[in-house]
This record gives C-alpha cells, structure tokens and sequence, in this order.
C-alpha cells in the first residue's frame, strides 16, 4: 500500500528517526538556538561546542517532531562535527536546495561526502508540506551559528 | 438531547455523493476519500450553480441602487439572511448578521459587547478545548487595559465540558459572557448547551456558543437552547468560504457599538459625525459577501432538503461505527471519550507523528489533518504537544471509507514497525 513511500521514508530516515543520534543536551555548549515550526508543532533545541579553533567540537540536540524532522537534525548533528562554521552553514544552503528540488547541482566538491550521506533527505521535494520538516534544523543551526536564538522554517 | 418520535428518512448517502463534484475525483490515482469536512467541507452542486447563477444573472451590489439589477441582489441577499433565521429558529432576521466567518463573529462579539458592554471587572468564560477563534480574541480583550478577566473551564479526561468547574467559576457572578464550543473540533464532543445556559443565565452572565461544528451535524434551535449569542460559518456547512453568521438577540445587538465603520451602516454621515443605522446593518460595513449570501442560501436549502434529522442519524451510524473500527487497530489512541460526539476523531498512533501518518494515509486517498487544529491548549491538556490526527465525518461520508481508513492505519503502523 505504501511501497511508493520508500523514496521518502528510507531506512536511513526511518532508523533516525526512530533513534535520534546525538540526542541530548550539550552543558558547556558555545552556541545554542531553538527551532520552532508553529504550524505543526515540531520543536528542537540545538547545542554546538567549539574547538578553539572554531571548528564544531560537538553538536546535539533535543525536541519532538516527525520522523523526517528527528532524522534531518541527528543527521546533522553527525555531519557538522569538524566543520567550520562557514563550512556547516554551506552544507546547510545545500541541504534546503536539495530538500525543495531534490536535487544539488553543486553538491560535488568539497562536501560531496557530506551530501551523500545528507542525500535521503531530498525525497520531501515531492512533499510541498513536508520541505520544512527537513530543512528545521538547518534554519536552527544556521540561527545558532549567526547567534539568534530562535529559527522556524515556516 | 431530543429523541426523534418517527424514525427519520433515511439519508441515501450513495445519491447524496452523486451531488457533489469533487468526490468523482481521485488523488494519486486513488478514489478520494475526503476526511476533513470538519477543516472545511466540499460543495454540492446545488450551491456551485446558485452562485454561478447569480453572477451570470442577477448580481450588482445591495442596498444601494434603485435599478433592477440592484433590487433582484438585494432581495438575494437578504432572504438568505431570512433562511440563516430559519436555519437557526431565530425569532427575527434583524438578529443574523453576516460577517467572512465565525472568527469574525467572535472578534464582532469580543469587540462590541467586550469593549462596548462589558464593565471593568466582569471575566469571560471559555474552555480548555476551545478553537483558537473563541479563545484569542478573548486574550485580546484581557490584554486590552479595561479590568476584564478570562477564566477557563476545565475539560475532563473523557473530554467533557467540566460542569461542576463551570459552576465553581460562574459562582461569584462576576463573568459577563460566558463563550464556549457547541462541539469541540478537536474531540468531537457536544457539549451540554441547554445546562450550560442555565447554569450562566443563573450567575447574570450571557452566553455565546461557538457552532461551526455543531450546526454542521446538529440540528440548532437558538430559542429552545437560550443563548444570547450563537455563530457558524458556511465553508464548513458545505456553502462557500468568506461568509458566517452571528445570531445575536435583537436587543443585544441594540445596545452594542458598532464593529467595522464604513458604508451601509450608517443612518447619516456628516464630517464631524455618524449616526449608525439600526441592526444588522450597523455590523455590515462595506459591500457585504453577497454572491457568498446566495451560496450559503442554497447550503442550508440543501441540508433542510435532506433533513437535519437524517443527517443526525447517519452521523451516529457512522460515530458508531468508526468507535468501534478505529478501537480495533492497534496502537491507537483516540482522543476524548464523551458520551454526547459528533463525527470528529483525534487520535495518535503509538509508532508514527501525526505528519508522517497524514502523508501516508495521503498515498492511500485518504485526505485527514495532521496537528493541533487550532487547538493547541488543549492537545497540551492531553500531553499531546506533538499533535494528532484527525479524521471528521460530511454527511457524504461512508462506512466504506471508514474502513479504508481503519485498514490504512494498520497498515501504516506496519510501515514504521
């Protein structure tokens, strides 16, 4: 019945989801923000530690939402560590392109690697309404790093 | 409630579902199964044509010209504004006025009688499961400098208007207004109007009732239940969307101020001052929703057509039925257990978010809301801050699709096993 549903909700989603990495509070966080879909109810809050040379030590997170909303944030909680807060901030324009077209032009490069991994978040392009669900803990992250406190990805 | 003493004319849902365009279509290559009537409910054909009708022929604006276009429009408009009376057993059309929506009626009341009535002092009455529309302009006028207070009715854990908290919080007689749901559109619960009346009316407060739910599935005799005030909107009354109706005594909409100021409310105009012409009128600034009117008219022409009372019966087939389909699957969990329900259910299931349910029912045809629906103190009342599902019966509902969707939801709860 719901076989054509598996483009957007593989395994990697599914397992994510189910058990969120990294799903916890960071004490001696540098930087935190709240994200917040009004709309639907989904709500995170998300914590960064950096090395001193400004690299993401560590990242982590705690919140409700679906289980593409839970996968998108443990995914990224995964593929920031070590990454420069340029570096994360452009993995995150990607992730929104790839979340609304399904597809990243120029995803090769640099964080080609990262993209593959971020890859089964771009089967919410066929889900107008599901597009925020993926991309709510990259405007968390991006507010995080920019040093707002609060994102909505509506 | 009252009991029928003949059994009513049966609804032929299979000839009902033939009058409504949008059910012959599909969605993703399945029949539509359209679950969301309580969001907003689809059109007969009936009201699609009457207002094609009267744009094609007989439409200019209302109230203002002395040429025949105008008069044909007006006499439209304003016998609409006479079936709402029907509709409602209002003692006098004056006492209908048609605002975009029950929201507005609500903002009308709260404004009106709220700012213009009410004395420094008095509270307002609502409840934990109210729509956002009858508890936010109330907050409003809390937050608005004049002494007014907003109390809230707790709901009991079977989802039940909680009497005895209503009684507790009327006793020292200083609420005004008491404003609750005829019919929560989040538990499907009907609460208690006539009681409810009697309980306020007893402490000296008023009493609206929001029924944009209840006057869908019920029949709604405004004299009999004793309210002041009593409002619903026609999108989810199977007319079309950007037209409501405020039922208000006459004597009340007498004594209070206007709402919106403009043109066609007035009785006289001079640059230093107005005169405000008498209800309904003096709430109907601008040129009012008039094609909208016309709908709204073949809508509760339509449901009379049918009868109220078949209407009433075939929800209950279906209420029972859906009790006993949907406490069948596994994992689920329904929210609001109340003796007295209309076709409206809520629930979660124990291994998928509302969203993701939603977008699998969707590949299966089966269109419900996912969220709060409008409601977010009360899903926090429940602990379900994370929302539900929801699931609302029209009167072209079938037990068919109930089970479509009770064998959905198994199936579903097997995809994220």
């Amino acid at each position: 019945m719901f076989d054509d549903l598996r483009d957007l909700y593989q395994e990697v989603i599914l397992d994510h989801g189910r058990r969120p990495r990294n799903f916890r509070r960071l004490e001696d966080a540098d930087r935190a923000a709240r994200g917040d879909n009004p709309l639907c109810g989904d709500r995170l809050e998300l914590w960064l530690k950096l090395a001193p040379d400004g690299r993401i030590a560590d990242a982590a997170f705690l919140g409700r939402g679906c289980a593409i909303s839970m996968a998108s944030a443990s995914l990224l909680t995964e593929t920031v560590k070590g990454k420069t807060p340029e570096q994360a901030k452009a993995l995150g324009e990607k992730v929104r392109t790839l979340a609304m077209t399904g597809a990243c032009p120029e995803c090769d490069g640099a964080l080609a690697e990262d993209m593959e991994r971020l890859a089964p978040l771009s089967g919410v392009h066929e889900f107008p309404s599901r597009v925020k669900c993926a991309t709510l803990a990259w405007h968390t992250l991006k507010a995080a790093l920019e040093g707002s406190k609060e994102a909505t990805s509506e | 409630m009252s009991v029928a003493l003949q059994p009513a004319p049966a609804l032929d849902v299979a000839r009902v579902r033939r009058d409504f365009p949008i059910l012959a279509r599909t969605v993703r290559g399945k029949p539509l199964v359209f679950l969301d009537s309580a969001a907003s409910a689809q059109k007969p054909r009936a009201v699609i044509e009457a207002m094609v009708r009267c744009m094609e022929t007989a439409y200019a604006n209302v109230h203002r010209g002395a040429y025949h276009l105008s008069e044909v429009a007006t006499e439209s408009y304003e016998a609409a504004r006479a079936a709402a009376a029907r509709f409602l057993n209002a003692a006098d059309p004056r006492e209908i006025v048609f605002t975009r929506n029950s929201t507005e009626a609500i903002n009308l009341v709260a404004h009106s009688w709220g700012r213009g009535v009410m004395r420094p002092g008095q509270a307002v009455l609502v409840s934990e499961m109210e729509h956002h529309a009858n508890l936010v302009p109330w907050q409003m006028l809390r937050d608005d400098g004049r002494g007014i207070e907003l109390r809230v009715c707790r709901v009991t854990d079977e989802g039940e208007l909680d009497l005895e908290d209503l009684a507790a919080k009327l006793a020292d007689g200083k609420v005004g207004l008491v404003a609750v749901t005829h019919m929560s559109n989040v538990l499907g619960t009907v609460t208690p109007a006539e009681r409810i009346v009697a309980l306020a009316h007893a402490h000296g407060a008023k009493v609206l009732l929001d029924g944009s739910q209840a006057a869908v599935h019920r029949r709604v005799d405004v004299r009999a239940i004793g309210c002041d005030f009593y409002c619903f909107t026609g999108h989810k009354l199977y007319g079309p969307t950007g037209i409501g109706v405020l039922w208000a005594r006459l004597e009340h909409l007498e004594r209070m101020p206007p709402f919106l100021g403009g043109g066609d409310m007035i009785a006289g105009v001079t640059l230093e001052r107005s005169e405000w012409a008498p209800p309904p009128a003096k709430f109907e600034a601008g040129t009012p929703p008039i094609i909208e009117a016309v709908g709204l008219h073949a809508a509760l022409d339509y449901v009379a057509a049918i009868g109220l009372p078949a209407i009433e019966a075939h929800e209950r087939a279906l209420v029972d039925h859906a009790m006993r389909r949907l406490s069948g699957v596994e994992g689920l969990t329904l929210l609001g257990r109340a003796r007295d329900r209309g076709g409206v259910f809520s629930f979660v299931l124990d291994n998928a978010h509302p969203h993701d349910l939603s977008t699998l029912l969707d590949r299966a045809g089966i269109a419900v809301r996912a969220g709060r629906h409008c409601a977010e103190p009360l899903h926090a009342r429940f602990g379900l801050e994370g929302g539900t599902c929801r699931a609302s019966f029209g009167l072209y509902t079938t037990r068919e699709e109930i089970d479509l969707l009770a064998d959905a939801l198994v199936r579903a709860r097997e995809f994220f096993a």
